[in-house]
């Protein structure tokens, strides 16, 4: 089953991975079981209390993703993100994830094209320790010269296995780079491997300097927590660290694409696959609900059009889907995928997924394939509130693009949407000129021994 | 990460009544067990945090169950499972369960298969009526298992791009020989070719037994309101004898093998380990706690420590002890730039000699067991994970107070304990060794 909102696609580091300023409160408010405050260093606190959850989850986000890299650099948020697990002064090397694992508890991180973010699950009476070490690291990294090699070499073997030898992700890859000309989603949240070779310590540290300040992030907090004892604790310890300058917001965004753009990757592979990419409009839009439901009703599971076509009649695609991401903080992508079945070629899959995307323009989805729909978005909706750490990702994914406020509202734009929107909506995003296909062409070059 | 492939996951009177109340510093799960009279374990979990239920049903109907020449059986029976039954057909079963957002599956597994449900509370009669109509009546239609094959087989053949994959089948070969153990759940295109309807009906009429069986429900539901949806759907799941299928033994001699696998890669995938425990072996605890300290324990291990953050040589390497019922391995995996094979391997082995020769500090004794068991809560937060893990409880035979006694298997455990066990299951002699690579430029040595 889908997940409720396709979350933007990042990387995790594991396998899996003082000034005098005091942190005054500038602005504080409650909806519901949400509380939040803004100190006058400029960070954001969001803390929801759920007195169901075992656990407690503590995250800060960063204005810091991979399009606020530079051409040549590529791959330098991602490096930062590891770098920021290789200790402070009052920590020192390699102690942040054994503390909070001391601690019963479990840490991470992930970096993506729009942000990066740390996270630390902890039972909530340990929480202090998150409060302190995250304050510590946001602005205390030693970032020494040669642990910062060392890591490049780490990441260089993470971009090998992710990217280098999965001929699929090679695919995605290079269609992210085709469909985007000028905008900073072209390149990789890994970097090109050309980049990651050059990038320095000075070039990581300038932008840890510039962009991991308060006034550039915000902090989730949730679980079972007495709210003005951990806001008080995050005054104490973030208050102080003052704000960066105002960061330049990005430039001109992609240009009109003016047809279709094919890119063919050869590689060792078993079978063929494929992956058709459509400019789309993010959760900002009115258009992205319709877009939401047009995604399960094309691929809502094995009752859903897609499968029953392609895997299920035709028996022409081992697996084939549809995606759209729409938390993106600009307009992305809404994509087809498809591996054909061994004897099949890519070229009937190819076709057989268009003519789902036809039948939607000719004639608007039936009635009850919209309720089921709506049901699925619904229930995985509620579904996903059972762990306290996705309740968290909800809220800041919202925040993000604008504000946390509108996962309130988020099932009733989905309830809205009519048969006819889901048509308009293929009608007008879902078109040959706006979209980037991608084919892999298995070749063999290998031998078992 | 773009892999957008459509995965579905994955009566009677009572005659005993146990209620368990499970408290950890921060953590309690009300859990009660009763046996019905067909034989079936129920397990319940109360949680009202929303108004959804979970199951999942644990059947004596795994890859051990089935011959060797018909690998593959037990999986193909638990996922056609949801392909028809006696009154529904393949699509009114995916329809009706998909239209109130719902899911349920069946998969296959080493030691037992599962089925698994999950729904919203106001759905629930709807889910047990097509859990038992799956479970109690699957007609197994002919069309379906070719098609069922048909795409097994495709998979296969697609993972055969994944060097993990390659490599974890390489390495459960090597390690275990004829044993089920050491073949795939999935099976392999020459097991599945030979698999009949009739088989199938066989198997599932064998093994789909509620004497055995485990079935944990966790959600919005109180124990009454689960007797009577079991009263109403699984009247008449009735026990039946099960033959005694004969396993071939584990051998437990040890032997050095060397299996490479060359594809044009970057890196090579190496996986490096040997037979371990199995999950009811009194060791099972001291070898856990062992296992954090050597590479199971992330940025905490000593593999990682020393292969990734010292030398920079890997993005992941970890350790495992997998422990099923007759037996289990232990491994070592981790990807490094083909040219980096040979170094990566021997600092592996270095460790391995380390852990067994020298005791271990006791900051990282305190260390694994504050994690190991403060860290329980985490692996059982929502009501999927709970019902999961209760099947598994319950077929491991851990003890209705498991999660009770947990803390203390954990913190008994003496440094002693652990230079014991690293001696007795870590052998950096005679271990099998896979290397998924370009070998031209991995040149693996053959001598260690």
């Amino acid at each position: 089953m889908r997940k409720f909102l396709v979350v933007a696609a990042f990387i995790i580091v594991t396998a899996l991975t003082g000034c005098a300023q005091t942190g005054k409160l500038v602005k504080s408010a409650e909806e519901g079981n949400v509380h939040e405050a803004v100190l006058s260093n400029g960070l954001k606190i969001i803390a929801l209390k759920d007195p169901n959850a075992p656990l407690a989850v503590f995250q800060v986000w960063y204005d810091a993703g991979s399009i606020n890299e530079e051409v040549g650099k590529t791959g330098l948020s991602h490096l930062l993100e590891h770098m920021m697990f290789k200790g402070t002064e009052k920590y020192g090397p390699k102690t942040f994830s054994k503390i909070i694992k001391r601690a019963g508890g479990i840490d991470n991180a992930g970096t993506s094209k729009d942000f990066a973010y740390y996270y630390q699950k902890l039972a909530p009476d340990r929480l202090h320790l998150s409060i302190e070490l995250e304050a510590d690291r946001m602005r205390n990294l030693i970032m020494d010269p040669e642990e910062t090699l060392s890591e490049r070499d780490v990441v260089m073997e993470e971009r090998r296995m992710r990217y280098d030898d999965d001929p699929q992700n090679l695919v995605y890859e290079e269609v992210v780079a085709t469909a985007f000309k000028n905008h900073a989603y072209r390149w990789p949240v890994i970097g090109w491997m050309e980049d990651l070779k050059t990038i320095t310590r000075d070039d990581l540290w300038k932008y840890y300097r510039s962009r991991y300040v308060p006034n550039n992030a915000f902090i989730v907090v949730a679980g079972n927590i007495d709210v003005d004892e951990i806001m008080s604790k995050i005054r104490k310890e973030f208050g102080p660290i003052p704000p960066g300058p105002e960061l330049p917001k990005l430039g001109p965004l992609e240009p009109e694409q003016k047809g279709e753009k094919r890119i063919f990757i050869k590689k060792e592979a078993e079978l063929p696959y494929m992956i058709s990419a459509y400019k789309a409009p993010n959760i900002l839009s009115e258009d992205s609900y319709a877009l939401e439901v047009l995604s399960m009703v094309l691929d809502g599971g094995k009752s859903a059009r897609i499968y029953k076509s392609l895997i299920d009649e035709k028996r022409i695609a081992l697996s084939a889907g549809a995606g759209y991401a729409s938390t993106y903080r600009y307009p992305f992508l809404f994509y087809f995928s498809a591996t054909a079945l061994p004897g099949k070629t890519i070229e009937e899959v190819e076709t057989a997924l268009y003519e789902e995307i036809d039948k939607i323009k000719q004639e608007p989805p039936l009635q009850s394939e919209m309720q089921k729909a709506k049901n699925q978005i619904e229930a995985d909706f509620i579904m996903s509130q059972d762990s306290i750490f996705y309740q968290a990702m909800v809220l800041a994914q919202f925040e993000l693009i604008g504000d946390w406020r509108m996962k309130d509202t988020y099932l009733e734009g989905i309830r809205k949407v009519t048969p006819e929107d889901v048509q308009r909506v293929a009608r007008k995003y879902l078109v040959a000129d706006q979209r980037t296909v991608g084919i892999l062409i298995p070749v063999k070059n290998g031998s078992n021994q | 990460m773009i892999k957008i492939i459509i995965r579905i996951v994955v009566c009677s009177i009572i005659t005993q009544f146990v209620l368990l109340t499970v408290q950890s510093p921060s953590f309690a799960l009300d859990v009660r067990r009763t046996v019905l009279e067909n034989g079936l374990t129920l397990l319940t979990v109360e949680r009202h945090n929303l108004p959804v239920v979970k199951v999942a049903v644990g059947l004596n109907a795994g890859s051990l169950m089935e011959p060797e020449e018909k690998a593959g059986l037990a999986n193909i029976t638990a996922s056609l499972l949801t392909e028809g039954t006696q009154t529904r057909t393949s699509r009114e079963i995916s329809e009706s369960i998909e239209f109130v957002g719902g899911s349920i599956g069946a998969g296959g597994g080493d030691d037992y298969s599962t089925v698994s449900l999950s729904i919203l509370k106001k759905d629930i009669e709807l889910g047990f009526d097509l859990l038992s109509d799956i479970m109690l009546r699957p007609s197994f239609p002919e069309d379906e298992l070719n098609k069922k094959k048909e795409r097994i087989i495709a998979g296969l053949k697609a993972q055969e791009e994944d060097p993990g994959f390659v490599a974890s089948k390489e390495f459960k070969k090597a390690v275990f020989g004829t044993h089920p153990y050491g073949r795939l759940v999935s099976g392999t295109e020459e097991t599945l070719e030979p698999i009949s309807r009739a088989d199938i009906i066989n198997f599932h009429s064998s093994y789909y037994v509620p004497n055995g069986a485990i079935m944990a429900v966790v959600g919005d539901i109180s124990p009454a309101e689960v007797t009577s949806l079991l009263q109403r759907y699984f009247s008449d799941w009735h026990p039946r004898d099960v033959e005694k299928n004969g396993l071939p033994p584990l051998s437990e001699e040890r032997q050095r093998r060397i299996v490479t696998v060359d594809k044009d890669l970057t890196q090579a995938t190496i996986k490096l380990g040997h037979q371990g425990v199995s999950r009811n072996s009194p060791d099972y605890y001291a070898v856990s706690v062992m296992n954090y300290i050597l590479g199971g324990g992330g940025f905490a291990s000593r593999l990682m420590l020393n292969i990734r953050e010292e030398k920079g040589l890997v993005y992941d390497i970890h350790s495992f002890f997998a422990a099923d019922k007759y037996g289990g391995s232990f491994q070592v995996g981790l990807q490094t730039k083909n040219e980096s094979a040979n170094v990566s391997i021997k600092e592996v082995l270095e460790e391995i000699k380390k852990i067994k020769s020298e005791p271990v500090s006791d900051a990282e004794l305190s260390d694994a067991q504050s994690f190991l068991t403060g860290s329980f809560p985490m692996r059982i937060e929502t009501s999927s994970r709970i019902a999961g893990f209760l099947v598994a409880v319950e077929y491991y035979d851990l003890g209705v107070d498991y999660i009770d006694n947990y803390p203390m298997y954990i913190n008994s455990i003496s440094k002693e304990d652990i230079m014991r066990v690293a001696k007795k299951y870590l052998d950096d002699s005679e271990f099998t060794l896979v290397v998924v690579a370009d070998q031209e430029k991995a040149a693996v040595r053959e001598k260690w």
